[in-house]
């Protein structure tokens, strides 16, 4: 038998010196954005500690392979092949399994399929830049997709986005929340973007860099990338105070 | 020397952009085929869910006035008897018919998003009574980590009164913040991330 505690417990801090600040003058849309007071601390309540599950059959067979998720039949997404493979953890180093992992990203050339999108690299008519999947039981995903290109974007004069995939993650909890991007090894424009540099610590800026994966790039196919995702640590609960009413 | 704690950092958040609509709620930017259908979107209830049904509208406001069209709004809520649909409520059984989750992205031309649920019952909290609440999620180009928030009800004085969260705010000027205002079947709910009526927003 199983010996798994139930996971009723609240959630480790959060560490907040690890995040980007709410207001970052350095990414002007921030400045307006942020809120300007002090956060009002709450140790989580049940409406925090808890969250939904999704189940795995909501998943279709290709949502996890932007290469041919909304390519006509036959045809492939331009690019570059690439596995994005890796666990979801939380501060224990626990996978999470049933988590919710979306995520989504711009086309090779470094263009969104979005209505408001105006940059002039064409879009791919294969390639629609998302996907989706949950975490089997030891907090595991992976998807294929083609590596997005840089692109610029409306910030100082002449400010380019790293090649980046943005992953939406949902675990146990709505505490545990969290939207993140995902950076490739080696490109020089993460350390000069804006938008990597509103995390105020270089270390955690690493923790957002996937390194290339020759282990489990597959010969004359594609080239793998390995990025695990953290989330929130969770307090195993041995002991409950149990207070009335709760 | 003592052993090393070895826990792991929680990944940096990093700002959902401009086009979280992409990789949220595709059908909603006009790319079709994929999913059949938004995750999080329509009514949160069915035909079968107990409790009184409710309408929250609101915007997304920034530090100029300007409604936000580019945010996107989760909520999670208990059912109409104050239970949560999810593993770690030990409490009791939620409602089968009610999911407790909801995405929407706010409308592009107005900046609304809405809403149709339940009102969600009491939840229990330190051996005291919440009133009830809606808790929220907000992200957007511009935010850089989301924003937690809760909507309390303008017709639950009593409740809201003595609920051990509200209670907590030193500043009582900033309580009518988390609470949404009730019409008939609408409850409004503006979310203002900067000035005077700045939003309360928690650190969970």
């Amino acid at each position: 038998m199983k010996n798994a505690l139930p996971e009723t417990g609240g959630f480790f801090a959060r560490d907040r010196a690890m995040h980007p600040p709410a207001y970052t003058p350095g990414y002007k849309t921030s400045v307006l954005r942020s809120p300007q007071r002090a956060l009002i601390s709450l140790e989580g309540t049940k409406s925090e500690i808890t969250g939904p599950v999704f189940g795995h059959n909501m998943i279709n067979e290709f949502d996890n392979d932007l290469i041919v998720n909304y390519a006509k039949p036959g045809e492939m997404a331009i690019g570059q092949r690439i596995l994005v493979h890796g666990r979801v953890l939380d501060e224990r180093g626990v996978g999470v399994d049933g988590a919710l992992v979306e995520f989504w990203q711009a086309n090779a050339g470094g263009r969104y399929r979005h209505k408001k999108e105006t940059y002039l690299a064409p879009l791919d008519p294969n390639f629609g830049g998302f996907g989706r999947c949950i975490t089997d039981e030891n907090g595991y995903y992976w998807f294929r997709t083609i590596k997005p290109g840089p692109y610029p974007w409306p910030n100082g004069v002449n400010d380019w986005r790293p090649a980046h995939i943005h992953f939406s993650i949902f675990g146990h909890g709505f505490a545990q929340r969290l939207i993140t991007q995902m950076y490739f090894e080696g490109d020089p424009l993460i350390w000069i973007c804006p938008i990597v540099k509103t995390i105020p610590d270089e270390e955690a800026i690493k923790r957002l860099v996937a390194p290339l994966d020759m282990s489990n790039t597959i010969p004359m196919d594609l080239r793998a990338y390995k990025f695990d995702i953290v989330l929130r640590g969770r307090r195993s609960t041995f002991f409950e105070n149990r207070k009335e009413g709760n | 020397m003592v052993q090393p704690l070895n826990y792991l950092k929680e990944s940096p958040s990093q700002t959902a952009g401009p086009y979280v609509h992409i990789g949220c709620t595709p059908n909603f930017t006009g790319i079709h085929g994929v999913y059949e259908t938004d995750l999080g979107s329509g009514p949160l209830y069915n035909d079968k869910t107990r409790g009184e049904r409710i309408t929250i509208r609101g915007r997304v406001i920034d530090g100029s006035g300007t409604p936000l069209r580019d945010a996107l709004i989760e909520i999670w809520q208990a059912d109409a008897d104050g239970f949560y649909n999810s593993p770690s409520e030990t409490r009791g059984k939620a409602d089968p018919n009610f999911f407790g989750w909801g995405r929407c992205p706010a409308d592009m031309a107005t900046g609304e998003f809405v809403f149709e649920t339940i009102k969600p019952g009491r939840v229990p909290h330190a051996g005291r009574l919440m009133a009830p609440h809606v808790t929220l999620w907000i992200v957007a180009r511009g935010i850089n980590i989301g924003l937690q928030t809760r909507m309390y009800f303008s017709d639950e004085e009593a409740a809201n009164a003595e609920d051990p969260v509200l209670n907590r705010i030193e500043h009582r000027v900033r309580v009518p913040t988390l609470i949404g205002k009730r019409e008939g079947d609408t409850v409004t709910f503006d979310i203002y991330l900067q000035g005077e009526n700045e939003t309360v927003f928690f650190d969970i």
